[in-house]
Formats: structure tokens, sequence, C-alpha cells
């Protein structure tokens, strides 16, 4: 397994040797720079800066003289609210007024930490590092006010941006403090006290986005946004199949558009194709308009390649073979085949699902401005530090010389942590000495995206004469996101294994999961939730199955098949289990706390008195994935004309904690409208190795009158360390949909999307 | 030459009459609060009003709006409270934003012609309009805010 798989696919973090280190060597960045007598500048919004502040304590930390608060955003904001969160837990251990706090987004620097915004990881990766540096910070505040008014610290207490000095009743301002408290020394970790959640002022209650005016007024800046005076606009046609290479071209038409300036080559990319610039032929121009309309005038030459073989139809057919036949085992418990030879009936089942797009609103853009050596990149990125590396390594230069802003994402969900973008607008800059702009149609969006992967999965169960599972045979076959940076890699890794296959949670005596072989013949990436999508839909789906089959009310089956509340170790069992990077007894998996997600699912849906009937039904579905337990009950319509109408969805969350509630509810019904698409529209097709849709109209996702008409989301209090919530919502979304179906209809769904199935 | 009115200024144009307006707005003006998704009319997020009525921007040509009065988001209200960008607030309706600017256009030209609109109307008037982010049980409470009607 390569590097990058492993960081982005298992989670595994740049190691902190210890938290304590990590603050510390965050103090004493701070320390230095006050120690180097930096003078505060006064900085308007535009400029924000901590390291100008009249105090820096941390690299997330800044505070004036006059009270004003800056914290740093080094997290990506693609639409979580993670700009807003994150600062507002260094804010709540402070005792910070929110309203004197102004946000700075970090450019990329290895010294925030990891930068990288996926795997549903910012909360549950910097919760406490963020608490840490704002209580630090506050202590600092306290024991200045002490030594002010002579008092003992023990005395002081900051509370709303002023420290009181309890016994008399005195009050002075943090500003006021600000000068001496950088003079006091780091506390130690161990003086350093948190609050106590009672104590919280905004932790679990939660603000508005920072953002919420700009975006409503059309002033919040998105990488399509980003502009410098002097910038030239970049138009690219690619080679239209993976790996395709530039024969020769002819730009006479396109250079007689108004407004167009050159056309420019940029070399084909080289297997593993990563995060490389596609290639291709460049038209600069003026502006958006003509630098497109001239692209469309080029005739271009091109040998396509091995890849141009692909073609989904008989590729998907090769992937149903591959899962039919005994594959690698990835997790054994008892003995699968001689428990099959003495059940009482065994049921078999294939399913399947489509590659997909993410399709983020904002297509990717970026814009580089190459002078000397040195790179300066504003994007809408996943990881600016990726974004560095990347670009350094097209340009040839270091990725210490590529500065790269954060602006705000459109939507992302996987899409903006792959910056070959970024690195077209760099390549651009260097060969045309003008600061580049590039901006991808949606067209070019959906051609050359890190497709998530199309997946074919093979169940079989026997069932005693109870109808309880006693064996369970799954295979899964999907061209792995391994492929993209190993061009050799065909098995999926231990992270996409562990994401919905190995840790199948029921407790069945004898169980094996499997996993085949499949060459990639298009860039596969990571999309929202990844391969939770399709695993959970397989085995979500055949559960289902097995209930109908055995005669029982699904919740009541599957809550049987869990079994008895415990801690699943895998040991023994030949599994190689990631856990999302985290350790197993911080973040056990626990069936507990995925049965209570399932009975506050049921209970809140009302799912025990509901009848489901012709044309009208329940399903449910339930999911633990980012070490967060999500259960989906989904009410569902379906009229005479096989026309689906999903009236309300209930999912009941358990996220150990919910730091900004509103906001974990809103990725949750942002993610059963996300799940909705995967389930009911989403499908990309290549023919002669070309994708074949384009725009909404051939890769449509999902409208206001076929979202969920009302999703209501339970937040379960599970009490404990807070994990992921951006992507956990997805994967039980379309089997819980496509459950519904079958009580609504008989229909049993096996393969996605819905739209090219009949539903009546 | 094109005259235009954008926000109630005029301005005056110069250039290929088949250019779509938002890129005379973006690339021209730098009024980017009007976003591109598609650039075919499928998904909202470049909506404006030509004399009063939503347009997609990313399909109508410069020469179509001579003489005409374009009204963006940044027009929308002089200091960002026009009611629906109030509701938008109330609802805490934004997840990454981008489509935003469209919605809230779109829904601007709904409440002129239906001030009451039904679930019915939300949906007629909206489904042009993609969230990718699926904000869309939000955007129906906030328009049923700002035209008082119960949610």
């Amino acid at each position: 397994m390569n590097r990058l798989e492993r960081t982005k696919i298992e989670l595994v973090h740049p190691p902190l040797t210890s938290r304590r280190d990590f603050l510390e060597t965050l103090f004493s960045a701070g320390a230095m720079v006050f120690a180097a007598g930096v003078v505060p500048a006064s900085v308007s919004a535009a400029e924000l800066d901590v390291t100008r502040t009249a105090w820096n304590p941390s690299v997330y930390l800044g505070l004036d003289t006059d009270g004003s608060v800056i914290i740093v955003a080094h997290r990506s904001e693609m639409g979580t609210g993670i700009r807003t969160s994150l600062p507002m837990v260094v804010a709540d251990e402070l005792e910070a007024d929110w309203s004197r706090v102004r946000i700075e987004q970090a450019v990329g620097d290895k010294k925030y930490g990891s930068q990288d915004t996926d795997g549903s990881q910012s909360i549950r990766d910097f919760y406490a590092i963020m608490r840490e540096t704002g209580a630090a910070a506050r202590l600092m505040l306290e024991r200045a006010a002490a030594a002010h008014w002579n008092v003992s610290p023990h005395e002081c207490d900051a509370s709303n941006h002023q420290v009181i000095h309890t016994p008399t009743g005195r009050k002075i301002g943090f500003g006021e403090l600000v000068t001496a408290a950088a003079k006091q020394p780091m506390p130690s970790k161990s003086d350093i006290q948190l609050k106590k959640p009672e104590q919280f002022r905004y932790i679990g209650k939660g603000v508005s986005i920072v953002d919420l005016k700009d975006i409503c007024t059309g002033t919040a800046i998105y990488g399509f946004d980003a502009h410098v005076p002097g910038m030239v606009y970049a138009s690219i046609e690619r080679p239209p199949v993976l790996g395709g290479k530039l024969k020769g071209y002819d730009d006479s038409e396109a250079r007689k558009v108004a407004g167009v300036q050159q056309t420019i080559v940029i070399d084909g990319a080289q297997p593993p194709y990563g995060f490389q610039a596609l290639g291709g032929v460049a038209v600069i121009a003026d502006n958006t308009w003509a630098a497109s309309q001239a692209r469309k005038k080029l005739k271009i030459d091109w040998e396509y390649g091995p890849h141009a073989i692909f073609e989904s139809e008989s590729y998907k057919k090769s992937l149903i073979e591959s899962a039919n036949k005994p594959q690698r085992v990835v997790r054994s418990v008892g003995d699968v085949d001689t428990a099959f030879g003495s059940a009482a009936k065994v049921v078999e089942a294939n399913y399947y699902t489509p590659l997909l797009a993410h399709a983020p609103m904002e297509p990717p853009a970026a814009l580089a401005s190459y002078r000397d050596g040195k790179v300066e990149t504003w994007t809408a990125t996943q990881d600016p530090q990726q974004v560095q590396e990347t670009v350094s390594k097209a340009l040839g230069i270091n990725p210490a010389d590529v500065t790269c802003h954060v602006t705000l994402l459109g939507g992302a969900f996987g899409r903006k942590s792959k910056p070959d973008y970024v690195a077209e607008a760099a390549i651009l800059s260097k060969k045309t000495g003008k600061p580049v702009k590039i901006s991808w149609t949606r067209e070019e969006d959906i051609h050359f995206d890190y497709y998530h992967s199309t997946s074919a999965m093979y169940f079989k169960a026997g069932l005693d004469s109870a109808g309880k599972p006693v064996a369970w045979l799954q295979r899964s076959v999907f061209p792995p996101i391994g492929s993209t940076f190993d061009d050799k890699e065909t098995y999926g890794s231990a992270g996409e294994m562990s994401q919905g296959w190995i840790d199948v949670p029921f407790d069945i005596t004898n169980f094996r999961a499997e996993n085949g072989p499949a060459e990639a013949h298009l860039r596969i990436g990571w999309l929202r939730s990844v391969a939770n999508i399709y695993h959970a839909f397989g085995v979500q789906s055949f559960i289902d199955e097995l209930a109908h089959s055995a005669g029982k009310d699904p919740v009541e089956y599957w809550l049987t098949a869990l079994g008895s509340p415990r801690r699943i170790d895998f040991a023994g069992e030949k599994a190689k289990y990631t856990n999302y990077g985290k350790p197993m007894t911080a973040y056990p998996l626990d069936t507990g706390r995925l049965k209570r997600v399932v009975e506050v699912a049921a209970e809140q849906s009302g799912w025990a008195n509901k009848k489901s009937g012709p044309g009208h039904a329940w399903g449910f579905a339930a999911h633990r994935s980012f070490l967060t337990y999500v259960a989906a009950v989904v009410e569902i319509e379906v009229d005479k004309q096989g026309k689906l109408q999903i009236p309300i969805m209930d999912i009941a969350v358990d996220c150990g904690s919910a730091i900004n509630p509103d906001r974990v509810k809103a990725q949750f019904e942002g993610a059963a409208v996300f799940g909705t698409s995967v389930a009911l529209l989403g499908e990309i097709t290549a023919a002669d190795g070309r994708v074949q849709q384009g725009n909404f109209n051939t890769y449509p996702v999902a409208r206001i009158n076929e979202a969920p008409f009302e999703t209501r989301v339970h937040i379960v209090n599970g009490g404990g360390l807070p994990t992921g919530v951006g992507e956990p919502g997805v994967p039980p979304t379309a089997p819980a949909i496509c459950n519904a179906i079958f009580a609504a209809t008989g229909k049993r769904i096996r393969e996605l999307p819905l739209r090219k199935q009949k539903l009546v | 030459m094109i005259q235009l009115k954008v926000n109630g200024k005029t301005k005056s144009y110069q250039g290929d009459p088949e250019m779509p307006l938002l890129w005379y707005l973006r690339d021209t003006l730098q009024l980017t609060g009007s976003k591109f998704g598609c650039g075919m009319g499928l998904c909202g997020a470049c909506t404006v009003h030509v004399n009063g009525e939503a347009a997609r921007s990313c399909l109508t040509p410069m020469q179509s709006v001579a003489g005409k009065d374009v009204l963006t988001i940044e027009g929308l209200s002089e200091h960002g409270d026009h009611p629906l960008q109030r509701a938008w607030a109330e609802a805490n309706v934004p997840q990454c934003g981008y489509c935003q600017t469209g919605q809230i256009m779109q829904a601007a030209a709904l409440l002129k012609t239906k001030p009451k609109p039904t679930d019915h109307d939300i949906d007629e008037a909206m489904q042009g309009n993609i969230c990718r982010c699926g904000t869309y049980q939000r955007i129906r409470q906030a328009i049923k805010i700002a035209a008082g009607v119960k949610a």
C-alpha cells in the first residue's frame, strides 16, 4: 500500500508524538514570534494574520490589545461548517465573546498539522487540540489578571471576554490583559483545565456559520471567484481517454477568436496518474468565454491508448463474474462452507452499483501566479498542503515555494482533495509568465473526475429453521482507489475493506468476507463515504432480503442478527480492520451503540405502528462509518406510474458528542439528499474509454421535488469522543429507500440507480 | 455597443454579442455573486432577474439584454436584508453556499408572482435550482418564513 492511500483511505494521521508535544510546539512557535517583537498592526478582515497580533500564543490564535481575537481556521470550508465549528471550540475554552472573534483562513502549512479536510475527521482530530489551545490562553489571561491585582490565580475566572476576581467582583477585559498575558510562561499541560460540559458557552449549542451573510449577499469568495489584476483565463482540451497522447493539433481557427492570446501544450500525464495535470492543449484568453469558445475550435489528433477498450456493459459483466468466484479472504469466522451444508435454507443474491461522479456545484477552479521560482495559488481545495506538494512536483520547485490560499469550496465531496486542476493553472502560469485562472466547465468536471468506484457484490446466507442466519458469505469486486496511485493495484485496500465490508456487525457464527481484483480504466477516487456506499447498499439490502425470506419484521430481524451488545475486535478472524485510523480502545466497534440508534430511529419514525402496503411503505437500514452510528427509516410512496416520492426520513445518529448540533443535523439532512441521488439517479458509464455523461441532463442529481420532503435528524447523545458527521449519513440512505421499495412493490432492487428500472 | 442597466447602474458593453451575461457580470464587472454551475440552464446557480423575471444568465446572450434592467444578488437589497436573505439566515440554509445566491434570486422571483406559495408552487419554481449539499428542506422553510406562510 502506498503512502497516499494510507493517509487518504485509512485516515492515518501524521504522528503527533503526544498532544502535549504538539501543544508546546504550537505555543513555542507563538512565543518566538512574540519574543521577536512583532508589532501588532491594525488588521482588516481581508488581511487577518495571527502572527501580527500583540499576543500570538498558538498558530491557531492571536489576541490584540483592543480585545479582538483572531482564530485560524486551518481546515477547508466545503459546507460542513468547519470554518466556524473548530474556531468556536477555541473561543469557548478561551471564554471569548464570539462577536469579537474573527476567522483567518490558513494557507497551506505543515505547522497547522493535517489540513486534509476529508474522512470526516476535522472535529475528531482537532477538537481536543482546539480546546487545549483556548484553555491554555485562558489560563494565561487569568494568571495575568491575578498578577495585576496581586491576588491568587485561583480567585480569577475568565468569563465572556473578561477576567473577574470572584471575591471582590473586580473585572478586567481581555484586551487590557493581552500585553501581560503574553509575558506569562506557557502553562504546562497538567495546569490546563478544560471546561466541564455544563460550562460550555458555544460547544453543544452552536453558532451560525461565519460566512452566512457573505453567502446570502453574494460576496463570499470561492475558487471560481479568485481574481488578481492582470490575470488571464485558460481553457484546456484534455485527452478524452485516460492516458491518451497528443499526436498533433491545429489551432488556427481557435486563434482567430477575439480575445485569444495564445495556445499552449501541457504534457500528458504518466501512469500512475495520481494528481498530475492530465495534459492537453490550453487556450489562453482575456476572459472565460473567449477561452472556452476558442477551445471548441481546436482540431486535435489524439492517440487514445490502452484504456480506449473500456466499455461499461462488458466491464460490468466481468466484475459480476469475478464476484461469483472464490476470491481473497479478508475476514473469516467459523466455517461458512460446512454451515451452508447444514442450513435449513440458503439465499443468494448479486448486487451492483455504478461509477459515480462528485459533481460539486462549483466545478474545479484555481488561480496561479508564478514568478521567479515561486508560485502563489488561490483555489478551492480540501488539502492545501497537497496543493503545495502537487504543484511543486509539476513545476520542479520546492513545496515551500508554493503558497496555497484556500477560498471557500462550492461543494467538494472528495473531488477537491485531488489538486490536478491547481497543477494545470500553475503550469500555465509558468509558461505564460502571467497569473492564470482555470475554471472547469461542468462537462470537464464530469469527464475528468476521480470516480467513485463501481462494484459487484455476491451474497450467500444459510438460515436455520427459525430463519436466523447461521452462515454468511460475501464477495465484493471493484477497481480500487489505490489504482490511481499505483497502476498495478487491483485489490481493495485495508481501508476500503474496513468501510462496511470487514465490519459487518451481525453476530453470525460462520462468516466470510472476500474481495476480488479489478483493473481500473479511469481515475478512481474517494467520494463522500467512499466504499461504504456500495458495501452498505449490499449488506443492508441483503439482510432485509433475509428478514422477508424468514417472514420477520425487518427491524426485529436486524436486531436479532446483531446479537447482544458487544465490542467487535476481530481477534483471530484474519481481518485487517483499520477503524478509520483510530485505535479500537478509544473508538470501539460497539454494537450496543448501533442497537441504540436503531431503536431510536424505529421509535421516532413510529416504525412499530407503520403498516407497509402496496404503494406506501417504510424501509430501514443502519450502518456505522467514520466511527459514527447511524440508523435510517424512510417512508416512500410509489404511484401507479412508478413515480417515487420520499415524504419523511428519520435518521438517528450517535456521533459521540455533537459540537455544533445544527451543523450536525444539516450534514445528515444533506446526506439524505446525497444518498437519494445515489439511489435514484447517479450513473457514470463509458464507451471507447470515454465517459458518456457530461452535464446535469445526463448525470442528474436530486432536485427539490425528488429529495426527501422532510429529514428529521435525531441526535443520540453517546456521550463519548466526537466522531465523523460529514459522511456517515450517506451509506444507509440508498438501502433504506430500496428496502422500502420492496415493502411497497415486492420488487427487490439489486442494482443502482433506480431510474433505470421500472418500479411497477 | 450594448447598453443595459445592472443593479440600477447604466453599463455599456462592446464585445461578442453572443457572450452570455454571466461572464459579463463575473469577468467584466467582477460581480461574482452569480455562479457558474452548468452553462446549460440546468442548475440555476447563475440566476439573475432580467426586467424583473428570473433568468439563467449562463444562457442569456448579451445582445438579448440590450436596454434591459438586470438585477443580481449584489443588488437585491441595499444591506443584505431582503426578507429572503433574512429568512435564509434564520433557517441557517447554506452549507457550502455556492448555489444559494441563485436559489435566493429564484425564490425572489417566485414571491413576486406568488406571495404566499404552496409546497407545490415551491417545487415548481425551485426544481430548476440544484443544491448538491442538499439544503432543500431549509430552502423550503426559508421561503415560507419570508412569505409568512406556515412552515
